[in-house]
């Protein structure tokens, strides 16, 4: 039988009663995510899709507090009409996971820890994770953080339960940072680079003073899958940098920009719509999804270093966002799916099996398995949060 | 007054052998016995609270740390790590029967990666050095805290410090790429890199801001930025506080997000212009400095908004730095605020918790309430882009009660600040300054949590122990499970 808290005091009772009967949960909000993560759940569903809405926003004070559950369409629209927006892009893997597009929650975005490609300027969902309220397997109910920007009282816990997926709290309640959305985007293409000589140019562009937001490879193969024209016709590999701005501070920036990568090669602009729309595809990578079949992978290394992983499945579909710091590839699902290679192909760094069919996230770690020292810290950890293992047991980990 | 752990006397009676013991680990000078020489590191920046320790060790090695915690360890020895003691909350307050850890040796720049935008750094590196080090080829490290020529890189990790471009690149924890850290085990564990988020549970996120009670960091890796191209500031006069709230409330909300946002009221401005010269307006309740960083354009477009924003919020005085001689003069009395506050005072206390911004007016009248009631003065500072509050509050140490008097206000003004919706501390951390103040934003089980992940760490609770927590626990205690199968009733649930 399957349980739905009406409220934080349901939650509670529910989570006390599952903790003193060791009855493991299966912790679903929108069910976007359903398919991340190891495919072992528990019988007892526990869904958690009430405890939404409830939203105090206040855009002068750059903070929204709302249930966990609260959709993330609903957000992002009412950010929309303060022209702001929550500045860690989060991706909406609808396509991805084959499910309807925007169906994801705010609780699920900060609990995977997601981030499209502003991540390198902005940070990710943890860096816009101010404070929650919660249950720990334990059933009892706790709060960390606060409702400001700037907090440094007692351990920073949003970080921790961030990227957790479920298995240390069940959050109720979320306060975010929210940021000013800028008012132009454009972006500055540069045609025809082998990967080595993109990552180079993409790091001129970072380290240049242009505010960049966005650094993205797209090798020919999969630039040509692209919705945008002057990408999908480019019958070359496209290097795309991103600046974000008032009108005429981006104007500016993008002259300067066409100057330096004119060196690397032929450039052009994006303007707006376009613009938008090319990044848009990157952050849900779009260009990877037409082969249904396919396991997906997000590896995030140095940004030097992502060439070199890219190179360690021969033939697979990949493209590079984050200056060269991620790596998408999908690779055929047969055997472990290059968990092998990849994982050989970088000594810092985590690879992370985003997408692939429950027999192979059973056979291959779906997250990068952790040194000795730092898989005891978290076993250490998740019996302090949830001694029992009640809080989607195995979901991240195996015993954890 | 504060109430610090128990003096273990098994410990205190094995003192000689301890530090032969500790002299085998770390040879030479790095170990320190002399009471003279120990004293030099009896506080740190809250120099109201003093305590000689056991016995300083400076180790210059990762091994060495990890042997010495690993010997702590065993001999259930307290430790307290230590960078450079210009912490404000108290966080490296010795303990009398504990090795005070000193990082000061750990001062080598290990790696610059331009190409990866990061160095490796060891935690003994001033804020302002890791700067330094890269300066020459247009980079630097943004967090910049106003001690920033002293503290170290691990102070501030330990303590996720801020400074006054918060807002626009984020507190140390957005800055920290990955650590290397011992645990008091003695293990060696390295979370993060050069690479982004740390994959599987953030252990980095909750180590950064810990106060030196999860591990000790002997490595850190952070983020490197470009230097913007052009940086201007407005200087602005309003005649109430409120006019200058009202006016950060609509660059916000106008979307800009300035590098810097900085408000001082009369009692300060009066103070620094009395001390630099900076040609403040001395008629104005408060006076705001903007600065706008970024590309030249952005800059010069965004600026003389702000400019506008302030004239439409009833500003008296408004002036653009012309050059950065002006901006720097413009920042002159506002870097010099505590110091120009110490002419004018014999002594002063510097708070710092967090409010939302539209409460500033309210929280200011409740700080002038609360001074005058406790009969000590108050100046206050201002990070006003991100709410976060510094009262200066000024007493005489030699007067009798005052240092008293002013503990009191200090607790007061910083449950003001939990009542209307803020926080303890933005950025000076909880230390043993507002320990006993926790439960104020706390309660028990936020309180138990916040324990037990120190417990996954440090189960026996030998690493800074007495800071942050009001009331120690034993893990084991704290471990045991509420509640019992059986005695919750199965809940009263909608199933579907
Ligand atoms: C004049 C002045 C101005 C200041 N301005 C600011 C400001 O603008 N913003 C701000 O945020 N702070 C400010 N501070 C506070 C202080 O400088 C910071 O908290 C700083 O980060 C402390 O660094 P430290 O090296 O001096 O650390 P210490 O004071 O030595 O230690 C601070 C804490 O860190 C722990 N610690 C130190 N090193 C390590 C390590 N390697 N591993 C584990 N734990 C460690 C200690 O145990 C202690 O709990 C100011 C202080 C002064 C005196």
């Amino acid at each position: 039988m399957d349980l739905k808290p009406r409220d934080a005091k349901d939650l509670c009772d529910a989570v006390a009663w599952a903790a003193a009967e060791g009855e493991a949960l299966d912790i679903v909000a929108g069910g976007s995510k359903a398919a991340l993560g190891r495919p072992e759940r528990p019988g007892r569903k526990l869904d958690v899709s009430a405890l939404r809405g409830d939203i105090e926003y206040e855009p002068e004070e750059l903070v929204l507090t709302c249930g966990a559950a609260t959709p993330m369409r609903e957000i992002l629209l009412l950010l929309e009409q303060r022209a702001q927006i929550l500045a860690f892009e989060p991706p909406d893997f609808g396509a991805l996971y084959g499910l309807a597009p925007e169906g994801g929650t705010i609780g699920g975005a900060l609990g995977a820890n997601l981030a499209g490609p502003r991540r390198i300027k902005m940070g990710a969902a943890r860096d816009h994770f101010l404070g929650f309220s919660g249950v720990s397997g334990r059933g009892e109910e706790f709060k960390a953080g606060g409702r400001v920007v700037k907090n440094v009282t007692g351990y920073d816990l949003p970080k921790l339960v961030a990227g957790s997926m479920g298995t240390l709290a069940i959050v109720d309640r979320v306060t975010v940072k929210v940021m000013p959305a800028a008012a132009k985007t454009r972006s500055v293409l540069v045609f025809g680079l082998e990967p080595a000589k993109a990552v180079a140019a993409m790091a001129d562009a970072l380290n240049s003073p242009w505010e960049v937001s966005g650094a993205a490879y797209l090798p020919e193969a999969v630039a040509r899958r692209s919705a945008v024209d002057h990408v999908s016709g480019a019958g070359a590999s496209v290097t795309a940098i991103r600046v974000e701005g008032t009108a005429v501070s981006v104007a500016a920036r993008c002259e300067a920009l066409r100057t330096s990568l004119g060196t690397f090669g032929a450039v052009e602009e994006l303007h707006s719509m376009r613009s938008v729309k090319l990044w848009r595809e990157i952050r849900d990578v779009a260009p990877l999804l037409p082969d249904t079949s396919a396991a997906l992978w997000r590896v995030s290394v140095a940004p030097t270093h992502g060439p070199a992983v890219a190179a360690a499945v021969p033939g697979a579909d990949w493209f590079l966002d984050w200056g060269g710091g991620l790596v998408w590839l999908a690779t055929p699902e047969a055997g472990d799916a290059s968990a092998g290679p990849i994982r050989a192909s970088f000594g810092e760094g985590h690879a992370t099996l985003m997408r692939a069919s429950a027999g192979l996230r059973a056979r291959v770690p779906v997250f990068e398995p952790p040194a000795p020292g730092v898989a005891a810290l978290n076993r250490g950890v998740k019996a302090q949060f949830d001694p029992r293992g009640i809080l989607n047991p195995g979901r991240m980990f195996e015993g954890i | 007054m504060l109430t610090m752990p128990a003096l273990d006397q098994a410990v205190l009676s094995r003192r000689e052998g301890i530090v032969a013991d500790l002299r085998a680990i770390v040879p030479g000078e790095g170990v320190i016995d002399a009471l003279e020489e120990r004293r030099a590191f009896e506080s740190d920046g809250l120099s109201i609270y003093r305590a000689i320790p056991m016995v300083v060790v400076l180790p210059s090695t990762v091994d060495q740390v990890a042997r010495v915690l690993k010997y702590c360890k065993q001999g259930n020895i307290r430790v307290v790590p230590r960078g450079a003691g210009t912490g404000l909350s108290g966080g490296a307050l010795p303990l009398e029967d504990g090795v005070l850890l000193g990082m000061a040796k750990f001062n080598k720049v290990l790696d610059i990666d331009y190409a990866n935008r990061c160095a490796r750094v060891q935690p003994g590196v001033t804020n302002l050095g890791i700067t330094q080090a890269v300066q020459h080829a247009g980079f630097y490290y943004a967090p910049d805290p106003s001690s920033q020529i002293a503290c170290t890189i691990g102070g501030n990790v330990a303590e996720n410090s801020g400074g006054v471009h918060c807002l626009k690149y984020g507190l140390t924890t957005n800055n920290v790429l990955g650590v290397e850290m011992v645990t008091m085990a003695g293990e060696i564990v390295r979370l993060g890199g050069k690479h982004l988020d740390a994959g599987g549970y953030d252990l980095l996120g909750v180590v950064v801001g810990s106060e030196g009670l999860l591990g000790v960091v002997t490595e850190v890796t952070v983020r490197l930025l470009r230097k913007p191209e052009t940086a201007r500031a407005v200087l602005v006069g309003f005649p109430t506080l409120e006019d200058g709230g009202n006016c950060v409330a609509q660059i916000i909300a106008e979307g800009i997000i300035p590098g810097g946002i900085e408000m001082m009221d009369k009692p300060a401005i009066h103070a620094a212009e009395a001390f630099v010269h900076a040609g403040y307006p001395l008629d104005v309740e408060s006076l705001l400095i903007v600065e706008l960083d970024g590309p030249r354009a952005e800059v010069d477009e965004l600026i003389a908004s702000v400019d506008r924003i302030a004239r439409e919020n009833n500003a008296v005085s408004s002036r653009i730095s012309e050059g950065d001689d002006e901006r720097m003069r413009f920042w002159a009395g506002r870097k010099a605020a505590f110091p120009a506050v110490g002419r004018i005072s014999p002594d002063y206390m510097c708070m710092d918790g967090t409010i939302p911004r539209k409460k500033l007016a309210e929280v200011l009248r409740g700080i002038s309430d609360i001074a005058k009631r406790h009969g000590v003065g108050v100046a206050n500072v201002f990070h006003a882009g991100d709410g976060n509050l510094h009262p200066l509050i000024l007493f005489d140490a030699n007067k009798e009660g005052e240092l008293i008097a002013a503990e009191k206000c200090g607790a007061d003004i910083l449950r003001l600040c939990v009542d209307v919706g803020g926080v303890l501390t933005g950025e000076h951390g909880v230390g043993i300054e507002k320990r006993d103040l926790m439960p104020a934003m706390f309660d028990e089980d936020d309180l138990a949590t916040q324990m037990r992940l120190k417990c996954a760490f440090d189960p026996d609770a030998l690493l800074n122990p007495g800071k942050v927590f009001p009331q120690l626990h034993r893990c084991a205690e704290m471990g045991k499970m509420r509640v019992h199968k059986g005695q919750v009733p199965f809940p009263d649930l909608p199933r579907f």
